[in-house]
C-alpha cells in the first residue's frame, strides 16, 4: 500500500498583503499582537511541523482562533502558505502548478465542511457525485458508486431529498458520502461534527471509526472538542494561537500535558477511556485467571475486575500471552489522578 | 449695492468659453460625427442587417398566423411558464379584447419588438454580468455605463442612433435595449457575486475548475437574482416602446404617439391599456417561471 502520509514543515502563515515580510521577525520572537499593532498583519500559523501517519487519523485540535482551520486549509492549498512545505508522496503541494494542484484536489483529497457546504439546488443523489462528476466519470457510474456510499452512511431512499428537507445530521452524511464517493486517499474533515447535536456527533463518530477500519486512509480531523479528538485521534496535535504546543497519541497528551493550557484542557477528560492498560501495568503478573487484552482501556479492566470480583488480573498480547499484570488499586489510582503541571 | 457689484469681474461672471469658441468646439463634433456616419453608416447597417431580419421575419410570423392559433400559442406559452390556469384564462382574455377592439397587429408588433429585444439583451447581457462577476475591475468599468445608460434622456441617445441607422425597426430595437439591458446586467453580476462563499470553497475543494464552478455552482444559485433582472429588463422594454415609436418602431407605441399628436383620448388609453396588458402577463409569467426554478428553496426541515 502506498504511503499517504503528510508532512508538514517549517509551515509558515502571515494574513496581509505583503506576510513575506514579516517572517524573520515573527521567527525572531514578535508576537501575534505585535506584529498585528505594528504591522497590521495577521500571524495564522508559525512554525508549524506535523508528521500526518498515513492510513491514520490524525486530530488537530485547537480553540477557536487558534489556526486549526488555516492549517488544514494548506493541505489542499485552499489557502496559499506564506512559507513551508506541505509534502506528500514526495511533492510539495505548496509549489504545484494550477493544473497539478486542481488534479491533486479531484483525485487524492475529499473534504467535509462544519456548515456542510452542499449544494443547494442540487439533490441528494446528485450532491453526493459531485466531486466525480468534476472528475469526468459517466452519470451511471457516478450515480451507482453515490447510492452505494449514500447507503453505507444510512442514507438510503433519500436520494431525491433537497438538503433543506434534512436535518443538520443528516445533511453532514450527504456531506460524508460525497467525500467518501471521490474515493481519494486523503480525507480532510474541518469540525465535521462541530455543528450536530452531542448524540448525533458520538453517531457519526461511530460510523467514521467504523469506516476507517476497512477504508485506511488518511485522515486530518479538525475539532475544539478534546473528547473527540481523544476517541477518534490516533495521533493529535494541540494549536494554540498558530503554534502547535503539544503533539503526540491521546494517552501521551493527557498523562504528560506539556504546559499549564493544557493540563487545564486535559482536567475534564474521562481519564479510564484513554489511558490504556499498558501504561499502569507491572512486570508481576496478577496471579489470579482473569486476563485482560494489552490495549484495553482503564475504565474496560476496572469494570472487568469488579465483575469477576478479583483484585488483580493478568495483562496478555493478542496471542493470549501474558506480558504483565494490573492491580486494581493501580487502575483506579490512575483514573482518579489527573496530571498536573 | 449688491454683494454681486462689489466683486470683481471674475467672481461676478462665470468664465465662460467664447461664444465662438463654444459654437466650433459644437461643430467640430457635430462634423466629426457626420463624417463619420457618412463613412461608417453602411458598414454598420450591414452589420445590424442580420438582426433586421430577424425582426422582420419574426413580425411577419406574429402578422401571418390566424389570430386562434395565435392565442392558444400564447396560452400554452403562459401555461408551460406559470402552470396557472388562471393566468391562462386571463391572458386569453385580454387578448381576445386587445382583437375585438381592433388592436391585434399593432400588438403583434409590439410583441416581435419586445420579444426580440429582450433575447438580445438577455445574450448580452448575461454574459457580460458574468464577466463583471468574476473581476472587479471590470465592474468598475461597467457600472457607471450602466449607470449612464439608465439616466440618460432617451431622446439624446436617439440622435446619434438616428444620425447613424436612420428611421426603422433596427434604430427602434437599439434604443429599447439600451434603456432595458442594464437590470439584467446588474442582476447576474449581484447574483453570481452572492453565491455562499462556503458553497464555492466546497467546490474549489472538490478540484472543480473555474468553468465548471460557474455552471455547476455559480449559475445556477444565481438564477432567482438572474430571474428577477429578466422580468426587469422585459418589464423595461415594454415601457420603451412608445419611444422608440419616435424613430419607427411600429406597433401599440405608435398609435399612443398618434393618440398625443391629435389628442385622441380613447385611442391613447386602449393602447396604453394593452400594452399594460401584455407587461401584467409577461410580468406573472416570467416571476412564477423564476420561483419554480427554485423549488429546492420551497420545504425547509423544521
Amino acid at each position: 500500500m502506498a504511503d499517504n502520509g503528510i508532512e508538514v514543515k517549517n509551515l509558515y502563515k502571515i494574513f496581509g498583503p505583503h506576510g513575506d515580510r514579516y517572517i524573520q521577525m515573527v521567527e525572531d520572537g514578535m508576537s501575534k499582537d505585535e506584529l498585528n499593532a505594528k504591522h497590521g498583519h495577521v500571524l495564522g500559523l508559525k512554525n508549524i511541523n506535523i508528521s500526518m501517519p498515513s492510513a491514520k487519523i490524525q486530530v488537530i485540535m485547537g480553540l477557536s482562533g487558534s489556526g486549526k482551520s488555516t492549517m488544514i486549509r494548506h493541505i489542499n492549498r485552499l489557502i496559499e502558505p506564506t512559507s513551508g512545505e506541505v509534502i506528500y508522496q514526495g511533492q510539495d503541494i505548496c509549489k504545484m502548478s494550477k493544473a497539478d494542484l486542481m488534479n491533486f484536489r479531484r483525485e487524492k483529497t475529499a473534504m467535509v465542511f462544519q456548515k456542510f457546504a452542499l449544494l443547494p439546488h442540487r439533490t441528494v443523489i446528485d450532491n453526493t457525485l459531485f466531486g466525480i462528476e468534476i472528475q469526468g466519470a459517466s452519470r451511471g457510474q457516478a450515480e451507482e458508486r453515490a447510492k452505494h456510499w449514500l447507503k453505507r452512511v444510512g442514507l438510503e431512499g433519500y436520494e431525491t431529498y433537497y438538503p433543506n428537507q434534512l436535518s443538520g445530521g443528516m445533511q453532514q452524511r450527504v456531506g460524508l458520502a460525497r467525500a467518501l464517493t471521490n474515493d481519494a486517499d486523503i480525507l480532510m474533515m474541518d469540525e465535521a461534527f462541530s455543528a450536530l447535536d452531542p448524540l448525533i456527533r458520538m453517531d457519526m463518530q461511530s460510523i467514521l471509526l467504523e469506516l476507517q477500519e476497512e477504508l485506511h486512509k488518511t485522515i486530518v480531523f479538525i475539532t475544539h472538542d478534546l473528547d473527540e479528538a481523544l476517541r477518534l485521534g490516533d495521533k493529535i496535535a494541540i494549536l494554540r494561537d498558530g503554534e502547535v504546543v503539544q503533539q503526540g497519541t491521546g494517552q501521551e497528551i493527557v498523562l504528560n500535558p506539556a504546559d499549564a493550557y493544557i493540563s487545564d484542557f486535559v482536567k475534564e477528560v474521562n481519564r479510564g477511556r484513554v489511558i490504556k492498560v499498558d501504561t499502569v501495568m507491572t512486570e508481576n503478573s496478577g496471579n489470579t485467571t482473569l486476563r485482560i487484552a494489552s490495549g484495553s482501556s482503564l475504565e474496560d479492566a476496572a469494570k472487568r475486575l469488579i465483575d469477576a470480583g478479583e483484585t488483580a488480573a493478568d495483562v496478555v498480547d493478542a496471542s493470549g500471552a501474558p506480558i504483565g499484570g494490573i492491580t486494581i488499586k493501580a487502575t483506579i489510582d490512575a483514573m482518579v489522578t489527573p496530571a498536573t503541571h | 449695492m449688491s454683494l454681486k457689484e462689489m466683486l470683481p469681474d471674475v467672481l461676478a461672471e462665470f468664465p465662460k468659453m467664447g461664444r465662438a469658441d463654444l459654437r466650433d468646439f459644437k461643430k467640430g463634433i457635430d462634423e466629426t460625427f457626420r463624417v463619420f456616419t457618412r463613412e461608417n453608416g453602411e458598414a454598420i447597417e450591414n452589420f445590424f442587417y442580420p438582426l433586421k431580419m430577424f425582426m422582420v421575419w419574426f413580425e411577419k410570423l406574429l402578422l401571418a398566423t390566424p389570430w386562434p392559433l395565435m392565442i392558444v400559442v400564447l396560452c400554452l406559452l403562459v401555461w408551460l411558464g406559470a402552470r396557472s390556469i388562471t393566468m391562462v384564462i386571463m391572458t386569453a382574455v385580454a387578448l381576445f379584447l386587445i382583437g375585438y377592439l381592433g388592436m391585434w397587429d399593432d400588438t403583434m408588433r409590439t410583441l416581435a419588438l419586445v420579444s426580440v429585444s429582450t433575447f438580445v439583451c438577455i445574450a448580452i447581457g448575461i454574459p457580460v454580468g458574468i464577466l463583471m462577476a468574476k473581476s472587479d475591475r471590470t465592474q468598475a468599468v461597467i457600472v457607471p455605463i450602466l449607470d449612464i445608460m439608465q439616466t440618460i434622456p432617451a431622446f439624446v441617445y436617439l440622435i446619434p442612433v438616428l444620425m447613424l441607422l436612420g428611421i426603422g425597426k433596427v434604430p427602434g430595437l437599439i434604443a429599447v435595449c439600451i434603456y432595458a439591458i442594464p437590470p439584467v446586467v446588474r442582476l447576474t453580476d449581484l447574483g453570481i457575486r452572492l453565491v455562499d462563499k462556503d458553497v464555492l470553497e466546497a467546490a474549489d475543494a472538490f478540484g472543480a475548475s473555474p468553468t465548471q464552478k460557474m455552471f455547476k455552482v455559480q449559475l445556477p444559485l444565481a438564477l432567482p437574482n438572474l430571474f428577477a433582472g429578466v422580468n426587469q429588463t422585459i418589464m423595461m422594454a415594454l415601457a420603451m416602446v412608445v419611444v422608440a415609436s419616435l424613430i419607427g418602431a411600429h406597433g401599440l407605441g405608435s398609435q399612443v404617439l398618434k393618440a398625443v399628436n391629435n389628442q385622441y383620448l380613447t385611442l391613447g388609453m386602449m393602447n396604453g391599456l394593452a400594452i399594460v396588458a401584455i407587461a401584467i402577463v409577461f410580468d406573472r409569467v416570467s416571476q412564477k417561471f423564476g420561483k419554480r426554478l427554485q423549488k429546492h428553496s420551497e420545504t425547509i426541515h423544521g
